[in-house]
């Protein structure tokens, strides 16, 4: 039960809590109790997504001075505006973090705009200069961890065939797809990578005959971007194929099926997001990280990858760790449909924006943006 | 095939394994609905029964290791929930409508609430039964790899039809559908008939969960049934109270779900959206093509809140 909303009905105390915040803003060392909004557009032990970002929260909560406040189940839709008001209204919430895609434009800019005193950080939108300033995007180039799952995936698999279970084809999962794939060639190169788009974030259904249909077309390794890929894995383990996990460590699900898996870190990103307002920093509107900056981590192997799969894998992760970086998209990199889309000399670092807007599958990847 | 892929046979499998998978939440719903419909009362509180029950028999079959008691204790739970519905309604001058969009919500809220700590731990499922043990093609076997409860459901519809027709239980309950007052001048309750119905069709309801959470897709999570409860309601219209209509709609929607997902997987990527719709306008295609504005829906129970 979420206990927030009864709270949300206390309006004198919520009130009183605005005006401290406002009369304090957000003072370094948390002189009053600093309350931060946190929205989740599914469920918070979905064994996924939300729970990821829950886990980040709780984090959050063990530290002295700061008070949690969440709600689950928020559409992408007027209804988070809703939200973020009565958390700043009744509330108090100084900082907030709308988790979801979704949030960002129009909802939470609306939102940053109406309360320029307030800080909002959201999960996976993409800051611009014309944002506004209180507003700032985090997102970490969790694609680094799907590489590393694509390369343990292309070792493992027999038939070459990996399978792909997506929710909907914007960028960021065709950016993690693409990474798999391209991982799985870096182990195969003949290995091809399915990919069967569901349409929404929940549908398990839909992911349990996705994840069906893959392996009846002889898919022996399969990973999934939807909120909660608990569905795809144990569907997946039941039919013998493996596994490579998504946003949290699935491997209790299916301990002999999961080879290795793309985590968020969230827990170690939000205290830091706060200490850096306690010091009187201000958070860089645009935040990005991968496997450096502890943002995103692999799963730890599972049993079934071969010594052979780990060497590489540690080898190309190394490489995420290293000072110079590593680019996954190399100059002269061609699509499904055989059109160039990195011009060949120039590749694409982690950080180029241009990745952001990926709208394209690569080579090697079976099916269609729509 | 040597890399034992069956390429486009994959379409035709999955929509018969769709069929047989997808559909037994479907049918149960639809069975239970059919019976308490035919009493003459609407219980549109089955999506939160399904649910209900999908998360008690997890939680059960999870704390007990047996799947069957988790099954059972669906079917109690759906019954319970059955009845409350069918008390509320024989207060005078309450919408069974109302009452069941009341207790679709409490349903659902009730077993996301009591469910939060089941999300993440195993249960045992339910057996399947290899029906495919003839073939050598994985895939074959895979697809008819069929659970008892889908056949308890397939056998129920014909049951059904043959106790409307024939058996005095069966013509009790119609008599209480088409004509209240026949059923009162029989001497028989009707409010007792129909607390009846509707517990029977929660019953069946929350076994259908059972189906969801311990077979297939076969785990507790919040957005298992996404509406498969309301589809099924509307499923019932669709197949004009006739409970082996209700068999044939069902696996021609489950059927249907599989088809988005297997077309993606043999290549037939564009327009992926429009065949995940595929149940919803064949259900508006059906609608549209039967329905006249001369009559009432043929077979509809002329004591429902919705005809009379």
């Amino acid at each position: 039960m979420n206990f927030s909303r009864i709270s949300r009905r206390h309006v004198l105390q919520g009130g009183a809590a605005l005006t401290l915040g406002a009369a304090t803003g957000l003072r370094p060392a948390f002189a009053a109790e600093t309350t931060i909004g946190f929205i989740y557009v599914g469920s918070r032990d979905d064994y996924g997504y939300n729970q990821a970002h829950a886990q980040g929260a709780a984090a959050l909560k063990k530290i002295a001075g700061l008070k949690v406040v969440e709600e689950e189940k928020v559409p992408e839709t007027d209804a988070v505006e809703k939200t973020i008001e009565s958390m700043i209204n009744l509330d108090g919430a100084s900082l907030l973090f709308p988790t979801s895609f979704g949030y960002y434009n129009p909802h939470m800019i609306k939102m940053a705009n109406k309360y320029p005193k307030l800080r909002f950080e959201h999960c996976g939108g993409l800051w611009s200069d014309k944002d506004p300033k209180n507003a700032g995007s985090y997102f970490g180039y969790i694609d680094e961890a799907q590489y590393i799952s694509g390369i343990v995936a292309g070792y493992t698999s027999k038939s070459g065939k990996l399978g792909f279970v997506a929710a909907k084809p914007i960028p960021q999962v065709l950016r993690n797809i693409n990474a798999f794939a391209l991982g799985a060639r870096l182990a195969n190169p003949k290995a091809t990578t399915q990919v069967i788009f569901t349409g929404d974030w929940s549908m398990p259904v839909k992911e349990a005959e996705a994840t069906n249909s893959l392996i009846d077309q002889g898919v022996d390794v399969l990973t999934c971007h939807v909120d909660g890929p608990k569905t795809m894995v144990e569907n997946a383990a039941r039919r013998g194929a493996f596994v490579c996990g998504y946003h949290v460590n699935q491997s209790p699900l299916a301990p002999k099926a999961y080879l290795t898996g793309a985590e968020w870190n969230w827990e170690a990103l939000y205290p830091k997001f706060v200490k850096m307002i306690a010091a009187g920093e201000s958070i860089p509107n645009f935040y990005r990280g991968g496997l450096k900056e502890e943002i995103v981590k692999t799963s730890p192997y599972g049993e079934a990858v071969s010594a052979e799969a780990r060497k590489h894998a540690d080898e190309i992760k190394a490489k995420f760790l290293s000072a110079d970086g590593y680019a996954i998209f190399k100059g002269g990199l061609v699509d499904n449909k055989g059109k160039t889309v990195i011009p060949a000399g120039t590749d694409r670092g982690q950080k180029d924006p241009e990745l952001e807007k990926m709208d394209y599958l690569v080579e090697g990847v079976i099916g269609a943006t729509s | 095939m040597a890399d034992g892929s069956i390429g486009l046979w994959t379409v035709p499998l999955a929509v018969l394994g769709g069929a047989i998978r997808v559909s037994t939440p479907f049918l149960f719903v639809s069975l239970g609905e059919c019976i308490t419909e035919r009493s003459g009362r609407i219980n549109l509180g089955l999506e939160g029964t399904l649910v209900m029950g999908a998360m008690s028999a997890y939680g059960i079959s999870y704390l007990s290791g047996s799947p069957w008691l988790g099954v059972l204790a669906a079917g109690i739970t759906g019954a319970l929930l059955g009845a409350l519905h069918a008390g509320i309604c024989s207060l005078p001058r309450v919408n069974d409508v109302a009452v069941g969009i009341a207790l679709m919500l409490f349903g659902t809220g009730l077993a996301f609430y009591l469910g939060k700590p089941l999300i993440e731990p195993t249960a045992p499922r339910l057996p399947a039964i290899d029906f495919g043990w003839w073939s050598d093609i994985p895939q074959v076997r895979a697809a008819l790899r069929v659970n008892v409860l889908f056949l308890i459901g397939a056998a129920l519809a014909p049951i059904l039809y043959w106790a409307f027709r024939t058996t005095r239980w069966g013509l009790l309950i119609r008599t209480a559908g088409e004509s209240s007052d026949a059923a009162r001048a029989m001497g028989h309750s009707v409010l007792l008939i129909r607390l009846r119905a509707t517990m029977v069709g929660g019953f069946l309801a929350g076994i259908g969960g059972s189906f969801l959470s311990l077979f297939y897709p076969g785990s507790w999570n919040e957005g298992l049934s996404s509406g498969q409860g309301i589809t099924a309601v509307a499923l019932v219209i669709f197949a004009r109270w006739d409970p082996l209509l209700c068999l044939w709609a069902s696996l021609a929607f489950g059927g249907a779900a599989a088809l988005g997902p297997a077309l993606q997987s043999v290549g037939v990527t564009s327009g992926y959206h429009l065949f995940n719709a595929a149940p919803y306008i064949l259900t508006l295609a059906i609608m549209i093509i039967t329905c006249s504005p001369k009559r009432t829906l043929t077979g509809a129970p002329a004591e429902l809140s919705i005809t009379r």
